[in-house]
Formats: C-alpha cells, sequence, structure tokens
C-alpha cells in the first residue's frame, strides 16, 4: 500500500485522530519553585477556600482546578486519570457538589468552598466515615480512583444519605475503576453512608 | 497453612494512605527544580525519520533539552522508548525538557521532523496475503523460539517473512479462517482417529478483539540524579524486577538505580517488569542536568500504554455422545502489533489442551506483528483468548447434543495431576500440580442456583429473554525460587522486605502474614517494607501471572524457616540442650518440655547481633540472587536475619482455576445485554487473605465481562490510526453495567506442592467471565448470532432481524 504524505496527513485529520502530544498541558511549576515561566504566560493572583482554609495563588486563565490543587497547592490526593471528564478520578466538592476538578476552571471557582479528599479527615486525623467505611471494607484495590469515588459518594450522601444500592451506584457511576470490584466498592461507600447515619 | 493469620481477613498497612490521600503515586512526586517534558509522537504508522531540526525549539526560552533515539542506548533491536523508525501511529520518537508543559508543547510544535512514509499494515490476516505489505522492514512474522540451552539465557525467536498462497485464502469468503502454513506447531495422540470416531464435529472461527489495558494510572514517571545514582519515581507491577529493567534502559549499573514505587495505580500487565518509557525522564534529567517529569496522558497511555493481543481462532472438535471430547484442532492467527514478540497464543493452546483434556490434539499459530501500538501480556494472556474462542463451541456442543452446559464442561474437566500441553523433548507431557474442577463445577451450580437458572432461559418475556452460561478459566499461577529476607530486631518487630509491586491486591504483604504465622509474631508487630529498592529488597517474581502469592509465600515460608531454626540454635547454645529441643512461640524461643525456659525475641535478636555470622546476616547462603544478597548485606547486624531461596520441590506446573456462572438478560429489541447475576468459583489453592482474593475473582471477572460485551482497541486500517484514545472511545466497564451485586467464594482446599497450600487468583476469573458471559447470550438468543467479541447491540440486533450472522467475519479492528 501506497500513501503520499498528503493524503495521509489529510486522512490523519479527518481520522480526528491525530497523535498530537499537546493532550493535557500545564504551566505553573515554575512559580511554585521560583523559577522564572517562559515569556506569555500570564498568571493571576486570586484567593480560594480549599478544605475550610484561604490559599492564596497564582494561576493561568487557562488553568484547571485539578492542577491548581496538584501543583501549585500541593495536594496530590486529587488524581488526573484522563483529564478529559471520562473517569471522576480528578472528583472534589466544589459548594458540597462532586465536579471533575480537571474540567473546571480554577477562576470560576473564586469564594466557592472546594474540599478535596485531604479535606476529609476530622480534627486529629479521625478519618471522615466514608473513609473509615472504606479501610474497614477494603473497598478499593490499586486505589488510584479512590478519592474521586470517595468524593463522590460524599457529595451525594449529603442529598441522600439513605440512598439504596442502586442509588449509590448511580451517583458514583460517573467515576471508572479498572480493578473493577465494583460490587465490594459499593459495599464499602454503602457501609460509609450508614456510619455517616450513625455519627450524625 | 491455615492458622491465625493465614487464612483472616485483615485490614493492611496501607489502607489509612490509600484514603487520606497521601498514597503517592508517581507523578505526586515533586523536586526542586523540576522540569516536564513533552513527547513529539509518529503521526505515521510506519516511516523513517530522514532529519530532525530542533534549532527553532531549541531557541525557545524555557527549552531545556531534547532527546531523540541517538540518546538511548542500543537494546539488541528490542523496543527503545524513542525510535527512528516508528513502526505504529502514536510511537514517542523525541522528548524535549522545559520549565514547563507549555513551552514544552511549544517546542515540539516547532520541531521539524522529516518522516519517509514506509509500507503498513494493521490487519494480521493482511501482511500473510500474498504481496502483502510487511509491518517491518526485516518481516512479518515471530518464528518458534530456539531450543534453550543449558546455562545460556533464552534466546529471542527469530523474525521472518512469511506469506500465505491465494488458495490458502479460499475460505475467507465463508468466514472461515484461512489456515495457510503456521509458523509454530504442535500434536499429539490420534487426531484423525478422534475425529472418525466423534458423534458430532464443530468447526468454528471466532475473532478475540484487542484491548487497551488503560490501567487508571498512566506511565508517568519523575527522574533525578543525585552523586552519580538515578533517582526515579514510577508506575510498576515488580519494585524488585524493575530495578534492572531501568538500568539496561538507560545505560547504568543495577546498583545506580533507585527505584521508588510505593503504590501503582493499577497494571494488568502492562506495567510487569516497568515500562521501556521509564528511560526518558532518566535520561533527560541526565541531559538537562535537572529533574524531569514526564506525565503521560491517556492520550499517550492509549498509544505507549499496551493492549491484549487480538487473536482470531478456529477451533475444530469432535464430542462423544455423552459430550466427551475426542480430538480438539486449534489454529491461531495472533497480532502482537509493532513490537513483541508474545507468548499468548501458545498459552491458548496449552490452556486448551488443559480444561478440555482432548486424548488428541493438535495447535498451530501464527504470531504476526502489526502497526499497531504494542501488545503486552495483559490479565490472563492466552487462555482468556482461548476461552473466547472455544466456550461458545462447547455451548453450541451441548446444546447440538442435548446436554448440559456444566455437565460438558465436567465431563471434561482435568483432575489431579491433569496433563497439558505438547509431548516434550523428555517424552512426556507437563503436568499441572493439582486441579480441583469438577469439585469447583459442582460447588458453583449449586451456589447459583443452576438448574433453576437454566429452567427460565430461553423463555421470553415481553422484548426480554434470558440465558445462562458457564465457562471454566485457567492460567498458570505461580513460578518458584525466589528469595525472602526478613529480621527480627531488638525493638521486638519483624520486618519484612518486600520486593513485589503494589497493586493492591494485598499479595505483596500476604507474604509476611506467612513469615508472622510460623513465628508466632503478632500483625501488629510486623513492619512490611516494600516499595523502594534504596529499602533493601529480596529478588522477588514480577507481579504477573498471577505469581506473586504462589511464588512469595513460599520463599517466605523459607526464610521464616531459616529465622526459627536460627531461635531455635541461639536458645541451645545460651541455655543447654539441641536446638530441636526448642519451639517458638507468642515471641519466644522456649524448651518444649520446659516453657519457661527460654528466650524473648528481643533478647534472640540482641543475641543473634552479638553473635554475628549467619544469625544477623553477616554469612549468607550461597544461592541466594546477588540482588538478595546485597540487601541483606546491607541489613547485615539489625537483628536476627532468615534469608533463604526457594528450594521446594514442586511436582508439576501450578495452575489456578476459576469457573464462571453468568445469567444474562438480553432485550431483543433493541440487542441490549444486562448481566444479571453473576458467580465466580475459584479453585486457587488455599486461601491466604479472603477479602482480597474474592476481590480478585470480582474484578477479574468484571474485566471478563467488559470484554464479552464492550470494551475494544481500534485502529483505522487506511491511516493506521488509533480511534480508541480514550476511554470514552475504549468503552471499559462502568457500576451500572455490573450486576448490583456478585458472588464469588472459593474451594480453599490447599494445593499440595506448595508448603502453604496457595496459588494465585489474579487471572483465570478474566477469562471465565469471558467466556461465561458469551455463553450466556449464545443459550438466549442462539449459538450462531455472533462469532467474535466484544458482542455488542448491534451485532444482536442485526443478526437477529436478518436471521443470520450479519457481521463482517474476520475483520479486525471493528
Amino acid at each position: 500500500m501506497s500513501l503520499s504524505r498528503r493524503n495521509f496527513i489529510k486522512g490523519v485529520i479527518a481520522g480526528g485522530a491525530a497523535a498530537s502530544s499537546a493532550a493535557y498541558l500545564f504551566r505553573g511549576a515554575g512559580s511554585l519553585f521560583g523559577q522564572t515561566s517562559a515569556p506569555g504566560s500570564v498568571e493571576r493572583l486570586l484567593s480560594l477556600t480549599v478544605n475550610g482554609q484561604t490559599r492564596r495563588v497564582d494561576v493561568l486563565k487557562q488553568e484547571t482546578l485539578a492542577m491548581t490543587l496538584r501543583y501549585k497547592l500541593g495536594l496530590t490526593g486529587t488524581k488526573i486519570g484522563c483529564d478529559r471528564a471520562e473517569c471522576g478520578a480528578c472528583t472534589v466538592l466544589i459548594d458540597d457538589v462532586p465536579h471533575y476538578s480537571c474540567s473546571v476552571l480554577t477562576h470560576t471557582v473564586r469564594g466557592r468552598r472546594i474540599v478535596t479528599i485531604e479535606g476529609l479527615e476530622g480534627p486529629g486525623g479521625v478519618l471522615h466515615p466514608v473513609q473509615q467505611a472504606v479501610v474497614d471494607e477494603q473497598g478499593f484495590q490499586c486505589a488510584f480512583c479512590l478519592p474521586g469515588f470517595v468524593m463522590a459518594a460524599v457529595g451525594a450522601l449529603k442529598t441522600n444519605p439513605n440512598p439504596t444500592r442502586e442509588e449509590l451506584a448511580h451517583a458514583v457511576s460517573g467515576n471508572l475503576c479498572r480493578c473493577q470490584d465494583y460490587d465490594k466498592i459499593l459495599t464499602s461507600l454503602l457501609r460509609g453512608a450508614e456510619y455517616m447515619r450513625r455519627t450524625t | 497453612m491455615a492458622g491465625t493469620l493465614v487464612g483472616r481477613n485483615y485490614t493492611p498497612p496501607d489502607l489509612v494512605a490509600k484514603v487520606t490521600g497521601r498514597a503517592k503515586y508517581a507523578e505526586d512526586f515533586r523536586a526542586e527544580g523540576m522540569l516536564f517534558t513533552k513527547l513529539l509522537l509518529s503521526p505515521m504508522p510506519h516511516a523513517r525519520v530522514r532529519d530532525i531540526d530542533t534549532s527553532a525549539a531549541l531557541s525557545l526560552p524555557g527549552v531545556r533539552a531534547i532527546l531523540t533515539a541517538y540518546d538511548l542506548p542500543d537494546l539488541d533491536g528490542q523496543e527503545r522508548a524513542l525510535t527512528n523508525e516508528p513502526r505504529y501511529a502514536g510511537e514517542p520518537i523525541l522528548a524535549v525538557a522545559a520549565v514547563d508543559e507549555l513551552t514544552a508543547a511549544d517546542a515540539v510544535e516547532r520541531i521539524q521532523v522529516d518522516l519517509e512514509p514506509l509500507p503498513f499494515v494493521t490487519n494480521a490476516l493482511d501482511t500473510l496475503r500474498p504481496g502483502g505489505p510487511n509491518p517491518r522492514l526485516d518481516g512479518n512474522v515471530w518464528g518458534p523460539p530456539p531450543p534453550p540451552r543449558e546455562g545460556a539465557p533464552p534466546a529471542a525467536p527469530p523474525f521472518e517473512t512469511l506469506k500465505w498462497t491465494t488458495e490458502d485464502f479460499a475460505e475467507e469468503a465463508q468466514g472461515r479462517l484461512p489456515m495457510g502454513k503456521p509458523a509454530e506447531e504442535w500434536s499429539y495422540g490420534d487426531l484423525e482417529g478422534g475425529f472418525a470416531a466423534s458423534a458430532l464435529v464443530l468447526d468454528e472461527t471466532f475473532v478475540v478483539q484487542s484491548t487497551g489495558h488503560h490501567p487508571m494510572e498512566t506511565r508517568s514517571a519523575m527522574a533525578y540524579w543525585r552523586n552519580g545514582k538515578l533517582f526515579i519515581h514510577a508506575s510498576t507491577q515488580s519494585v524488585a524486577q524493575t530495578r534492572g529493567n531501568i538500568a539496561r534502559w538507560v545505560g547504568i549499573a543495577p546498583e545506580d538505580v533507585i527505584l521508588i514505587c510505593e503504590y501503582t495505580g493499577g497494571g494488568f500487565g502492562s506495567k510487569g517488569g516497568g515500562a521501556v518509557s521509564m528511560s526518558i525522564p532518566a535520561l533527560l534529567a541526565r541531559k538537562a542536568n535537572a529533574p524531569v517529569m514526564m506525565r503521560i496522558t491517556r492520550e499517550d497511555e492509549s498509544y505507549i500504554g499496551r493492549a491484549r493481543t487480538n487473536m482470531t481462532g478456529r477451533v475444530k472438535i469432535g464430542f462423544a455422545k455423552d459430550g466427551r471430547i475426542t480430538a480438539l484442532d486449534f489454529f491461531i492467527v495472533q497480532d502482537t502489533g509493532a513490537y513483541g514478540p508474545l507468548g499468548d497464543h501458545r498459552s491458548a493452546g496449552n490452556a486448551a489442551s488443559l480444561i478440555y483434556q482432548p486424548p488428541a490434539m493438535r495447535w498451530r499459530a501464527v504470531n504476526v506483528a502489526t502497526n499497531t501500538p504494542p501488545r503486552s501480556q495483559q490479565r490472563s494472556p492466552g487462555p482468556m483468548q482461548g476461552n473466547g474462542i472455544i466456550e461458545p463451541v462447547m455451548t453450541k456442543a451441548a446444546k447440538q447434543l442435548g446436554l448440559d452446559q456444566v455437565a460438558i464442561r465436567r465431563i471434561n474437566s482435568p483432575e489431579g495431576k491433569a496433563p497439558f500441553g505438547p509431548v516434550l523433548p523428555s517424552g512426556r507431557r507437563n503436568h499441572v500440580t493439582s486441579a480441583f474442577v469438577k469439585e469447583a463445577l459442582d460447588r458453583g451450580a449449586a451456589l447459583f442456583d443452576w438448574e433453576e437458572r437454566k429452567a427460565r432461559a430461553g423463555k421470553r418475556q415481553g422484548s426480554k429473554v434470558r440465558g445462562v452460561g458457564v465457562a471454566v478459566g485457567p492460567h498458570g499461577a505461580g513460578s518458584i525460587g525466589y528469595d525472602s529476607i526478613m529480621t527480627i530486631r531488638p525493638d521486638g518487630r519483624l520486618y519484612v522486605q518486600s520486593g513485589a509491586g503494589n497493586l493492591g491486591t494485598h499479595s505483596m504483604i500476604d507474604l509476611a502474614r506467612v513469615a508472622a504465622e510460623i513465628l508466632d509474631v503478632p500483625w501488629e508487630k510486623v513492619e512490611v517494607v516494600w516499595g523502594d529498592t534504596g529499602k533493601h529488597l529480596p529478588w522477588t517474581c514480577l507481579s504477573v501471572g498471577s505469581q506473586t502469592t504462589h511464588a512469595m509465600t513460599r520463599a517466605n515460608h523459607a526464610g521464616a524457616m531459616d529465622a526459627r531454626r536460627k531461635l531455635q540454635e541461639i536458645a541451645a547454645r545460651d541455655l543447654g540442650g539441641s536446638p530441636e529441643d526448642y519451639t517458638v512461640g507468642r515471641e519466644r524461643v522456649y524448651r518444649r518440655d520446659a516453657p519457661s525456659r527460654g528466650l524473648t525475641y528481643v533478647q534472640a535478636a540482641r543475641r543473634a547481633i552479638e553473635l554475628g555470622g549467619r544469625y544477623d546476616g553477616h554469612d549468607l547462603p550461597g544461592d541466594i540472587n546477588p540482588m538478595t544478597r546485597a540487601s541483606a548485606t546491607a541489613l547485615a547486624g539489625l537483628g536476627l536475619m532468615g534469608v533463604a531461596k526457594d528450594n521446594y520441590g514442586r511436582d508439576g506446573v501450578t495452575y489456578s482455576f476459576v469457573i464462571g456462572f453468568a445469567e444474562v438478560e438480553v432485550d431483543i429489541e433493541t440487542g441490549s445485554v444486562r448481566v444479571v447475576d453473576y458467580l465466580g468459583i475459584g479453585d486457587v489453592g488455599t486461601v491466604v487473605n479472603p477479602r482480597s482474593l474474592l476481590a480478585q475473582i470480582k474484578g477479574g471477572s468484571c474485566l471478563g465481562i467488559a470484554h464479552a460485551l464492550f470494551q475494544k482497541s481500534v485502529v483505522e486500517p487506511r491511516y493506521g490510526v488509533s480511534l480508541t484514545d480514550r476511554f470514552h472511545y475504549s468503552k471499559p466497564l462502568t457500576i451500572l453495567d455490573v450486576p448490583r451485586q456478585m458472588q464469588a467464594d472459593a474451594l480453599d482446599l490447599p494445593d499440595p506442592e506448595t508448603p502453604v497450600g496457595a496459588r494465585g487468583v489474579g487471572e483465570p476469573p478474566v477469562g471465565a467471565a469471558y467466556g461465561a458471559v458469551m455463553s450466556a447470550i449464545a443459550d438466549a438468543v442462539g449459538e450462531d448470532v455472533f462469532r467474535r467479541a466484544p458482542v455488542t447491540s448491534d451485532i444482536i440486533l442485526m443478526s437477529l432481524e436478518h436471521g443470520r450472522r450479519m457481521h463482517e467475519p474476520l475483520r479486525m479492528h471493528v
């Protein structure tokens, strides 16, 4: 099969699958580590409320919340699995509602309450009931998806503290796991709901 | 070996870090002055790099270094992290390090790469056609590996050109796999006689799709150099065995690599011994003289992150009236992608001969390369694809012979030290260490209410019809000969070094339960040391192929017995008598006839350090691996050391089995399939960690369900580019796609050929679910509706509407 280069490239474009490496991009370690960012970057200082604290941070206008949390605030518990709102690993609460932080621009959440997996623990390292339930039931395996699942469940339980198995499955259906014992994940999160009802 | 620890649930020590977000995966680490890298990926499926002009990129402020294939060590023709002859679209050509990712991406855009397009092929059959294109300049097919030579490392199989004739392709139009000259084959028994004596012969072709591994954590890595040593944070399934690979990929000595990987965000075989891409941040960091973070995107991962080999299989099986197989003839065309070779096709042949025990069998195969993303072993590599090809045929045979699906599997199932595979040069066939498949089938059928469900299958209710299916998933389940190191220290604690990867299966911690059980140390006083080659880890199996539980419970059994012996010797030396007069318990070594006379472990640990020599690791056994020796030497003097190689005997090859039982509901108006209920039953030896074991069965089952119904990798044939570079397109399973409650159980019958009795479990559930779900669909809507996976709604709907099978028979990548 022979193919001219021009036709080839046209085909690639038509296929919509160009092997682009410029998929998810980030600028910002510069300010964190005291280097000068390349010219052209425009960062703006803003205040965020994260896990109950006010954090002042320079962000780019196109910067996503996931990147700000992970690379500027050191909150690496929030994971990036796809950066395209497909897997839910980056789920955080914004004003108590679960959001994919890979798909939220940081400058849009000024003045709103952001909670990440690091913000669930109570004083003295007391685990949140859902965290405790996940430990007790060993809900997850590799656990890369865990923070997203737990945040989605904690958010869902705020509006529906007594969900059925079916309801809770729907509430976390925007989260992917690849070790895939979804059965045990669901059991552990339901146990978390039970613990929460007991503590409140 | 069940006791107070082995066979009981426990809370592994890594869970709190996981639920609080403190567990650090590779991309969670930072280093002072860290640069970021972006990769330039080939847009073409096969090309030659004629020239690279990096001048415009290098003049961009913030760009620190560019790495090309010229900077990489030669790996004797094996895959390298960067290439000047890309063999698949998406293969990395170069990498740029810059102060941030935007700058690195800008730089990539400014680099001019002059590529000369070369012929390419995406479908394995197309390269076998007369005059078909070759995927590589040097051929299209992997030949059989040369016979092993004593004392020499296994040689790579030859890469050759193989073309079939037009006549070979004559059956293609009928949807039957052409069977030209195979590259590999074996046979035993009287095949023709077997077919002649049979009551039913079925000859079926089946297409098993490729699927990306897609662990949730991509193969991101961060590296820096300090005092001539490479420090690398990366994601691997096997800490101990990845160090040497990194050293080879980077071109340095293994002692100069410090690999840190305490948490691995999934691998499923794609990170078995690490990933060759790890060498990119390592070499860039050296070139730029700064730490380098390589964040691999999900799209990048779909190219370089590995996938399962797709297989087109054709199987001809003869059955006696009672369902017993009389002869089995198996032909496989396997696509290993741009690199290789892989042995899935061989494992599929061995597994078929094991789980169906045909008295006569022939296996033939061609292991083809194509210009598609590289494959690697994926959770049950080979046996799982074999399950897909053969299990629907078993179900069809049962129906035609008027037999029960469970019964036809039971009558053919292996028992005890069942033989499998070809006749070896010794004149004998291999056999397994043990098999309790009949017991598992019986237990499963009872637990699943098989008869009841079977009775309601096939009856239409509105637009819905149910079906039931069963399948036997086999997989090799354990290696031997690895090492362990443990120390009882003067702080009264038992430290167990674990070189396995932490995939969350807890096998890398379970091994310490065995040591603690033998030494009778309470679990709260056990420290498992893992995840960092700087922490002195022993030579450990790869955490692939369901090996860890078997291999490392053996090794740690040996190490604990060594520590126990040393405790007895020290007690005898200090308190009189012979070592045999003493036993251990409750953190003491004491006289059997006078339990009050003894030493506490704290005292014994102090005495071991005073005595030195072999007691505290200054003298080491002669047969341990050099890596274990170096680690034990570093730990010498810290306490009483147990250190040993697993020299336990083993008669046979270790295999595990999981039986899958599925009930599905097919909507014949929409073609959609819902798995109503699922049960997996494990014949996996002694249960070491019940909760994790059942999680493995259910998780592996879900992967099999995904393969049956949804998941696939697709490469566009005309331009050779991947169309499934996102989760959305490759369709992994979601929580809504599985039954709201799944069941799993295990026989808990010990394997007689290993001291703890435990075999591995990770792989066999995958093929079991794949086969069981497809058998259930066949049971519901007919055996001839589909001959490929995934069995999508449109395949079912189109075929039902037209009254005959409508999907394209042999096309790959659809």
